[in-house]
């Protein structure tokens, strides 16, 4: 169906081919996930598939792609609309018409189909996609895990072969990612679609997927095989997949389902295996909200909420996409104000607190990091966050370098890897050194180097004695370096505790590991694999 | 008694409304009689009650009378405190200051007279007229549909403009998180110097998810053409653009009380029906489709016709009579109401019985509440799964 034939692509002022002699057949009806690190080029391949590369980005293209028979050289991406539906990485820039039924419409309209049948699809799809009580709606007003479903349903409207995804859970809280996924292999089961996806987050997607295509992304071929050969020696695996490494069993476990079928022997073993203390040693208070209400617009974002947050404590804050997570990390850095209640952060109220001094109390890094830069270039956004410090010259300079070693001062912000400008923005905000550093949801588009390598920092901030309180949908992450968990929804915390209680009995936020070796309460793979080396 | 079918709640064409509420601004245009003009402004309010919806856009009418009152306001201001007075009946005198020959036609201050009052008060009122009809409009029909409504072949036009309104709000949302953003980096996020900086990455982010949509949109089939011979595109081109000429000069004729009105009528008719082939020829290189386009049946016919009609008795009312179109200001006369021209208003008022409502009545809540409550939906996986 799609047939890369010693594809290569280099962008202008690219240094090098950001792909070249790509040899790779996906056959019809496959669901097919590519894998790799970030800039390791899965975008390009996937938007190669369409035309989009090279016909919109420009760059100088080798070989040849062809999809359904279709040479993407001689055919532009709206002629290929038909054969091949794209969905990109954030939905809502996708969007045309503003809603729901027009959206889904607007692919039909462009290729000229007759009324009749565009009626019919149109219903069938929101049947499908279960989106029919949406059919009205604004598309903003969407849910996130709402939203990924209508820019599929809005490309499927047109009857394509192939189905192109880049990153569609990546955004989403785990329920959401599941009603995506599962509409998904709805398409590829039910109407034999070829689907091509890219995705970070392998624990999702791993076990539906037929083949696996990883792109090493340092000049190397890529490998194609089924999920568990490929996975068995690449550097990004899930959890689950980690886990089989370390227990050696064979074949690879993919889901749950087949690592607790392996997992009796190793359950028993490690009963007698002494756990890890977790938990660090809590200092004093650093932050506090007390009957905290937060009002966004006409409604209670935030609703009664007590949290404590001690110097040198981890705190994860885990909830439904629109659970109020982020206002609550907002509210602490003055960005609302409270509707009832208070918060206090070092003694002080944050909204009433000037941008200078409230620096040096509290730091956020936002969803969005890149909010943060303006510079053209890493040295004057370190200069001028050691201006807006009052820190030494340079300040910024060395953090930087001790979280993303090896970065060339020159480079512009924009064209850092999303790991490399999370480092960045981590150094920003830590220059001035406050006692309280707020992360919302710091591990979007990071793969599992990326995120190893956040979690030994944020671990070594807290030894040297920072509270830090985390916003995120990522379970394994949270189950790394949270000593506590804070599930909210709502606008209400509805459970508070540490880590290991809270997420081990919770289906949603459970990490793989927990769910493989429960009623144990392991929750990581390193856990497991110090446990296994200190056995006889 | 059984509804028509044609009588089935639904949304007007928005064109229709759209040719209605031209005919009244026509009427506007044509008279300085406030009867007459008052008259309009009720016509066209009675209508908009009617047939309006509780959609967002038909909420901008109100909007849209205030601007004429602020409009009528600051016509009265000026002329009190710029105008030159005229006629006699002076009714009180203002502080004058002398200003330099170079000013000479403008006065501050000085005599207020009672004809330049309503002379001014009128002309205010023609505005307001005119941007009530245009409010009208802009509440019963939905912007958006009037866009998509458009031929095929100035369909990217209407795109352009439907992304660039929904680009706004966009744009807010983005200032917002850049002025948070300030403040996490520790600069001040109020003042001038804050806003100009902001600009630069809120611009930057608006660039980037045009791109993105530009993407989105190329790869979902926008832009496919279909081939056409080159003088068929030829004679497109020159029949738009002359059509549109004749369109503009015969507009003009019309609205100039100067001018023959039969001179305008003939060069407006020739000027639309050569847009209309243009656009007409133009339309076959675009291959697209419309779902669920809003029909053109019997009630958009009446709609658009009454307003045509109450613009074609007014213009004759002002042959026959023209004097009872624009009473004489000096001396003051009362403002009489000529037949024929208000049978010419009056008529625009038919629509809102010849339009089907936009939306069911609502029941009496008593007996149905509990039947018009929605029933929860069916769960559609298991529908389509049986």
């Amino acid at each position: 169906m799609i047939v890369f034939d010693g594809f290569g692509i280099t962008y202008p002022d690219a240094h090098g081919p950001t792909l070249h002699d790509v040899d790779l057949v996906v056959p019809e009806g496959e669901l097919c996930l590519v894998v790799g690190r970030t800039g390791s080029g899965k975008s390009t391949l996937l938007r190669a598939v369409n035309g989009l590369v090279p016909h919109f980005t420009g760059g100088i293209m080798t070989g040849r792609v062809t999809v359904a028979g279709r040479d993407t050289r001689l055919h532009a991406p709206r002629d290929l609309a038909d054969v091949v539906g794209v969905v990109g990485q954030d939905p809502r820039s996708g969007f045309v018409t503003d809603t729901v039924e027009e959206e889904l419409a607007y692919g039909m309209e462009s290729l000229g189909l007759p009324g009749d049948v565009m009626r019919r699809r149109v219903e069938e799809t929101l049947d499908l996609l279960g989106l029919s009580d949406l059919r009205g709606r604004p598309v903003e007003q969407l849910s996130g895990g709402e939203r990924q479903r209508v820019a599929i349903g809005s490309v499927l409207t047109v009857h394509p072969r192939v189905l192109v995804l880049d990153e569609p859970t990546s955004a989403l809280d785990p329920p959401a990612a599941e009603e995506v996924l599962a509409a998904l292999q709805r398409l590829v089961h039910d109407l034999g679609l070829t689907v091509l996806l890219a995705e970070h987050r392998l624990e999702r997607v791993v076990q539906y997927a037929d083949r696996v295509v990883h792109l090493p992304g340092d000049g190397r071929p890529l490998e194609v095989g089924t999920p568990a050969d490929v996975l068995r020696h690449t550097p990004v695996a899930p959890p689950v997949v980690e886990l089989g490494r370390v227990a050696r069993w064979h074949p690879l476990p993919l889901s749950i389902r087949d690592a607790r079928r392996h997992a009796g022997e190793l359950r028993d073993r490690l009963l007698t295996a002494e756990r890890p203390i977790v938990g660090r040693l809590p200092g004093g208070l650093v932050a506090e909200a007390r009957g905290l209400s937060v009002r966004l617009g006409s409604i209670l974002a935030v609703r009664d909420v007590d949290l404590d947050v001690h110097a040198g404590t981890i705190t994860a804050v885990m909830g439904r996409n629109g659970a109020g997570k982020s206002t609550l990390l907002g509210t602490f850095v003055g960005l609302h104000q409270p509707f009832a209640g208070e918060v206090r952060v070092a003694g002080e109220d944050p909204a009433a607190l000037r941008p200078r001094a409230l620096v040096r109390t509290v730091g956020l890094v936002p969803q969005e990091p890149a909010d943060l830069l303006y510079a053209d270039t890493i040295a004057a956004e370190c200069t001028r966050a050691d201006e807006d410090a009052g820190t030494p010259a340079g300040t910024c300079w060395e953090l930087l370098d001790r979280l993303v070693p090896g970065l060339d001062p020159a480079t512009h912000p924009r064209d850092l890897s999303e790991g490399q400008r999370l480092g960045l923005v981590l150094a920003i905000v830590l220059t001035s050194r406050p006692p309280l550093l707020l992360l919302d949801e710091p591990t979007r588009g990071l793969d599992y180097r990326a995120k190893e390598r956040l979690a030994a920092v944020l671990g070594e901030l807290a030894e040297e004695g920072t509270a830090i309180v985390l916003a995120t949908h990522d379970v394994e992450l949270a189950a790394e370096v949270s000593d506590r968990t804070a599930v909210i929804a709502d606008g209400e915390i509805v459970a508070l505790g540490p880590t290991s209680e809270v997420v081990v009995g919770s289906p949603a936020f459970a990490p793989q590991v927990a769910k493989v070796l429960a009623p144990a309460p392991w929750l990581t793979v390193t856990a497991v694999a110090e446990a296994l080396e200190v056995l006889p | 008694m059984r509804e028509p079918r044609g009588r089935l709640p639904r949304q007007l064409h928005p064109g229709a409304w759209w040719l209605w509420a031209l005919g009244l601004v026509a009427v506007a245009s044509r008279t300085w009689n406030p009867l007459l003009l008052l008259l309009v402004i009720v016509v066209a309010g009675y209508v908009v009650a009617a047939r309006r919806t509780d959609a967002p856009w038909a909420r901008s009418y109100a909007v849209f009378l205030r601007l004429g009152l602020v409009v009528l306001t600051v016509r009265l201001v000026f002329q009190v405190v710029l105008g030159v007075p005229q006629g006699t009946t002076e009714l009180f005198t203002l502080p004058s200051v002398a200003l330099p020959d170079w000013a000479a036609g403008v006065s501050l201050g000085g005599p207020v007279t009672l004809e330049s009052v309503v002379a001014a008060a009128t002309d205010g009122l023609r505005l307001a007229t005119i941007l009530a009809c245009i409010g009208a409009a802009n509440a019963l029909a939905n912007p958006k549909r009037l866009l998509a409504a458009m031929p095929a072949a100035l369909y990217e036009i209407g795109v352009a403009v439907v992304v660039s309104l929904s680009f706004a709000p966009a744009l807010v949302g983005g200032v917002q998180r850049v002025r948070a953003a300030r403040r996490l980096r520790g600069r001040p996020d109020r003042g001038v110097r804050s806003m100009v900086s902001v600009a630069l990455p809120v611009l930057e982010d608006a660039l980037e998810r045009s791109l993105a949509l530009a993407a989105a949109m190329d790869s979902r089939g926008y832009g496919r053409r279909a081939e056409v011979p080159r003088r068929t595109r030829r004679l497109t081109a020159v029949l738009t653009l002359g059509g549109l000429v004749g369109m503009c000069l015969g507009l003009y004729a019309l609205l100039d009380a100067a001018t023959s009105p039969l001179v305008g009528t003939l060069l407006l008719a020739v000027g639309v029906l050569a847009s209309g082939i243009g656009l007409r020829l133009a339309g076959r290189r675009a291959v697209r489709s419309r779902y669920r386009p809003d029909p053109w049946a019997a009630p958009e016919h009446w709609t658009a016709a009454a307003g045509l009609v109450a613009a074609a008795l007014v213009v004759v009312a002002g042959i026959v009579d023209p004097a009872g179109l624009s009473p004489s200001v000096v001396p003051l006369t009362a403002p009489p109401l000529p037949p024929l021209a208000t049978v010419g208003v009056l008529v625009a008022l038919l629509p809102a019985w010849l339009t089907p409502p936009p939306a069911l009545r609502r029941p009496d809540p008593a007996p149905t509440a509990a039947a018009a409550r929605p029933r929860p939906a069916p769960h559609p996986a298991t529908e389509v799964d049986a």
